[in-house]
């Protein structure tokens, strides 16, 4: 386990206290959705789960990837592969400000000396037809955290309401590791028998994602992967929800939500690639929402979504 | 007489709507216990990041008893009227009072309703508040239905009289009113009671809560000034930011800080929106050099190093920020230099608005129409027309990619980077100008014929997609570009500034879309207009050729028509080939057009009545002026309104038109009884008393007095000429009956009216002033 007593040394010593903070506090700690994604809320975990009665508290680090932000590992503060710490409790707990600010301190911020506001940012997904109200969380002028009640998910309005809070890993440990680029910043512990900085974990593969991103991937497979995406998801959708085989009732959510994060992802790839015009972007973003809609739908028929038979 | 003090304890509350909340929650507050039926001697709201409060002083301690009489039947009324009384007043027979009246006995009702106590009404009234309560944007959480801003955690309701303080039992979802609250966040945490809003603000403050937003502000600027002022430097003032910083804390503290070095080269606006836009920060400017040479940032509370971690941090993230922007800045400046013509095509591929084409569309528009106005404005055509093509080159900038805020500031910069006059420069800057009210005007030539042809492009363009202003929808703010359009010409003082023409000429230039809107208009059944062709509705193929024909001609009269007064003068000019005159058809087909042009004119002369009226004159002498002729050229126009004001502000002026609407009276009524106008011209010799003589010597010295006044545009020499008239004509009045016997007395007098109205009426029409 990591030393959680003096000042975190390194990336994943902060990682690990998050992780340590929330299993404390009871959360479920998941582990990160095996698809791409570019942001925490789109795993199950935040955006199934934030939908129906059922009560829910997980915290999980989700790898994020968004295209368009590569620069070869260059700028001090981009990175097209980074990571979001993500908590999600249904519903949200009175004390949830509370709660946040103990994971500030947990990972070393001390409150009597920074200035920590909950500045207005109300947050809103059009793919995944999501929005919620909320702060942006700053401390000494750095945004740290995202902090939101979800009220609407893929269309539906959120009874009870969850509160969600995301951590953007990478900027929040710069800073509390008081590191200038992010490729400097220790991964492991600086005295560990083989040190490794950020950069040599993520420096090359940064500049291989960002030649491929912006000019190598296939524009014309990617627009095929979005079409078949769409199209599996509807056939998914519309089998009977009892199962010839079994007959059980199995109405498939998370199958058919699959191909909607692969529709979203595709559709970012596709914008990186330049491929996508103003007009276009929108009537996508239409066809990712659709998507997420019918998955929201889907998923409030099933047990964990508040289905009784 | 009991004080209320109310505080709804929140999760932060965005900055911007705090200050209207807190008005919010005094106004229904006060009218829900006054409708109740109590009344107080003073109310004031107040506002933090967390909390609303309201103090409302000298509360009645219960409603009034309410006290109502009803007349009920005779006592000797039949049974089932007397039952239907007391069914009616909620009474038994033995409640009733028996009243002796004119028409005998009868029942009466007394129905008394006691008061209520205050409390009672408070609850019910704080509760009807707080589930109505007008927030722009509202949330739930947890498991409740109820709506707040963000999650509420508390309320404090308590009334407070010589006996000591009580709570206002109250509860709303699980949150039940109590005497405590919290005070800073982080400074004080914890909760604590208190006992009357005196004890509530000042155990607040010791807990490290400034109530007050004004005195946050206050405190706020009175540091950041006096920071500055100690380092010689100057603070630039920014009243919103202002506002919002002290929305976003409780106990503020200012810190000071400077900018690295390397950022100080950055245009000084750059710096400013960076710092405002993504940190909230003031800018601190050397007044010497006029650079921004530091920040400062208003932190949430005090420190044990005196916020000295807490500045090295903001230090950083700005310096994050700036370097992003200074990147921008040098890419933007290497494409300045090399070519700034690609920006400008890029705009090509960028849409204004879907039915009004690309922005490269518009700026070819701007660009013909401030060629067309420059020599009014006294400035070089060229220059106008090159101005008016790299206006908006810097909306392809990255920096106004950035910082949306920033455009035409930078265009200024990138221009004169480029290597362009200063003028061409200036004008990339000020053509968006006037934007408000309150926004200054430019005044540079070539700036102010590049700002009109932007604004009059954007009136005729949306006339004549038929997108006008409606009722409170304005969404492309034509009344603000039509405003601008009035300020910069009156601003300018343009002479001869032939508005008609110029939009003419600007409708010119969005001919297709003024065709397409005639032709749909045309293809909904004008039927008037193929008859007058002799053609029939159904015969289709006729029809089309017609259409491409009548589409020709209203090309041609687009263009013939801001630059040749009557081109349907010329024989043979309107026939189709086989020989048809079609000029009334092309008129009828035409006349969407004219109306655009004349409905324009009107929203212009409404939107010139909203800006006179801040200095005082009425939209009626307005009229009696827009009705006169030249009324598009506005600088004449506001010449004559100021003048016709001024001189019906003096007793003279005042009596004048008394005079004038009497005789225009008396003439209407003669002429309409009589069925003839009396305008042949009077003559003296008739004249039989000296007031009549006497009127005609002065309307004979007035005459030319006025049409050589008017010809110099001297209104107040005018409007004194007519003044003038005014003691002969109250002396006629006075003397001479006008409908008399005699008949050719009387014609004669009713001539002379007319010539008074017609004198009169060639300063301004005055009978449309009112009163």
């Amino acid at each position: 386990m990591t030393d959680t007593t003096g000042a975190p040394r390194s990336f994943q010593d902060i990682l690990l206290r998050l992780q340590s903070y929330w299993a404390a506090q009871g959360c479920a700690i998941l582990q990160p959705y095996d698809m791409e994604v570019g942001a925490g809320t789109f795993h199950p975990a935040t955006t199934l789960r934030s939908l129906g009665t059922s009560p829910w508290a997980a915290a999980y680090v989700q790898p994020s990837r968004r295209p368009t932000d590569g620069r070869y590992g260059e700028n001090p503060n981009r990175l097209q592969h980074y990571y979001q710490y993500q908590v999600l409790i249904k519903p949200s707990p009175p004390d949830l400000q509370a709660l946040y600010l103990g994971s500030l301190e947990a990972i070393g911020i001390d409150m009597d000396l920074h200035d920590i506001r909950f500045v207005e940012d109300d947050w809103e997904s059009p793919t995944l037809g999501a929005w919620g109200l909320g702060w942006e969380v700053w401390c000494d002028g750095m945004e740290v955290s995202q902090f939101t009640y979800f009220q609407q998910v893929g269309g539906h309005d959120c009874h009870p309401v969850s509160g969600e809070l995301t951590y953007g890993l990478e900027r929040l440990a710069m800073y509390v590791l008081g590191v200038a680029h992010v490729m400097d910043m220790p991964f492991n512990a600086p005295d560990a028998p083989i040190p490794l900085t950020y950069g040599d974990v993520f420096k090359q593969t940064e500049e291989e994602y960002a030649r491929w991103n912006f000019d190598v991937a296939d524009t014309a497979m990617l627009l095929r992967h979005f079409e078949e995406a769409e199209a599996e998801c509807a056939a998914i959708l519309a089998q009977p929800d009892e199962d010839p085989k079994t007959g059980k009732r199995i109405v498939m959510a998370h199958p058919a939500y699959d191909q909607c994060i692969k529709a979203s992802h595709v559709f970012n790839l596709l914008d990186a690639r330049g491929v996508i015009s103003v007009t276009e972007r929108q009537s996508y973003i239409g066809r990712v929402r659709a998507l997420a809609k019918q998955c929201a739908d889907a998923f409030v028929r099933t047990r964990a979504g508040g289905w009784q038979a | 007489m009991p004080d209320l003090l109310i505080e709804l304890f929140s999760e932060e509350i965005p900055a911007r709507m705090q200050v209207r909340a807190a008005q919010d929650l005094k106004q229904r507050m006060t009218d829900g216990l006054v409708e109740a039926g109590l009344t107080y001697a003073g109310a004031e709201a107040f506002s933090t990041p967390r909390r609303l409060t309201l103090a409302v002083e000298g509360l009645t301690a219960q409603s009034p008893t309410l006290r109502e009489e009803r007349k009920g039947p005779r006592v000797d009324a039949p049974e089932k009227a007397v039952q239907g009384f007391l069914r009616g007043a909620g009474l038994t027979l033995d409640q009733l009072e028996t009243r002796d009246t004119p028409k005998g006995a009868v029942y009466f009702a007394v129905i008394e309703k006691p008061g209520r106590p205050a409390a009672d009404i408070v609850a019910e009234v704080l509760e009807a508040v707080i589930r109505n309560f007008p927030w722009p944007k509202s949330m739930r959480w947890g498991t409740g239905t109820l709506r707040w801003v963000r999650p509420l955690h508390s309320i404090l309701c308590l009334l407070t009289d010589d006996n000591g303080a009580q709570v206002v039992p109250l509860a709303i979802e699980g949150i039940e009113s109590g005497a405590s609250t919290e005070g800073h966040r982080f400074m004080a945490p914890g909760r604590f009671s208190v006992t009357s809003f005196e004890d509530y603000e000042t155990k607040l403050k010791r807990a490290h809560v400034m109530l007050s937003a004004s005195d946050r502000v206050d405190h706020i600027w009175h540091d950041t000034t006096n920071m500055a002022f100690a380092s010689g430097l100057e603070v630039v003032e920014d009243r919103a930011l202002l506002d919002e910083v002290a929305g976003l804390v409780e106990w503020p503290v200012v810190l000071m800080g400077e900018i690295d070095a390397e950022f100080l080269d950055l245009p000084p606006e750059v710096l400013q929106t960076s710092m405002r836009e993504h940190q909230k920060f003031f800018s601190v400017r050397d007044p010497k050099s006029g650079q921004i040479v530091r920040f400062v940032t208003v932190a949430n509370r005090e420190t044990a190093d005196d916020g000295a971690i807490i500045l090295a941090g903001n230090r950083k993230v700005l310096g994050a920020r700036l370097a992003d922007a200074q990147f921008f800045w040098q890419n933007d400046l290497r494409i300045a230099q090399s070519d700034i013509g690609k920006w400008t095509q890029a705009l090509d591929n960028v849409t204004f608005h879907n039915k009004l084409g690309s922005q490269g569309e518009r700026i070819a528009r701007i660009a013909a129409l401030a060629r067309e106005i420059a020599p009014v404005a006294g400035a070089d055509p060229d220059a106008a027309e090159q101005a008016a093509r790299l206006a908006k080159a810097d909306l392809s900038s990255e920096m106004v990619g950035e910082f949306p805020e920033l455009q035409g500031v930078m265009g200024r910069y990138y221009i004169a980077a480029a290597g362009y006059d200063a003028a061409v420069a200036q004008a990339a800057e000020e053509h968006y100008s006037p934007l408000g009210p309150s926004d200054t005007v430019p005044t540079a030539p070539v700036s102010v014929a590049v700002a009109l042809a932007d604004k009059i492009d954007m009136l005729t363009g949306f006339w004549a997609i038929d997108e006008k202003p409606t009722g409170s929808k304005d969404p492309f703010a034509l009344r603000r570009a039509a405003l601008g359009v009035i300020r910069l010409v009156l601003g300018k003082n343009l002479k001869l500034f032939a508005l008609t023409q110029v939009i003419e000429f600007a409708f010119a230039l969005h001919e297709g879309r003024e065709i397409a809107r005639s032709e749909s208009r045309f293809d909904d059944g004008n039927k008037k207009l193929l008859k007058s062709l002799g053609l029939k509705a159904d015969s289709h193929i006729q029809r089309e050729q017609l259409v491409n024909e009548l589409k020709k001609m209203a090309q041609k009269r687009f263009r013939l028509n801001s630059h040749v007064s009557e081109p349907s003068r010329t024989v043979g000019f309107w026939q189709l080939s086989d020989g048809t005159d079609v000029k009334d058809a092309v008129d009828g087909f035409f006349s969407l057009f004219d109306e655009d042009v004349a409905s324009l004119l009107a929203f212009l002369h409404d939107r010139l009545k909203v800006h006179l009226r801040e200095e005082g004159i009425r939209h009626d002498i307005i009229d009696a002026c827009i009705a006169m002729p030249n009324s598009d050229d506005l600088a004449l126009l506001v010449k004559r309104a100021r003048a016709l004001d001024a001189e019906l502000k003096t007793e003279e002026g005042e009596n004048l038109l008394q005079g004038f609407k009497r005789a225009s009276n008396i003439l209407a009524q003669a002429e309409e009884k009589d069925g003839v106008e009396y305008s042949f011209g009077a003559d003296p010799k008739f004249a039989e008393d000296p007031t009549e003589t006497a009127l005609f010597t002065a309307l004979e010295q007035a005459e030319p007095q006025i049409k050589s006044a008017l010809e110099h545009e001297d209104f107040p020499a005018a409007m004194a000429a007519m003044a003038a008239l005014r003691a002969p004509i109250d002396a006629f009045f006075e003397a001479v009956q006008i409908n008399t016997e005699n008949q050719t007395l009387r014609r004669n007098r009713l001539n002379l009216l007319h010539q008074i109205r017609a004198t009169c009426m060639e300063v301004a029409d005055l009978t449309r002033i009112e009163g």
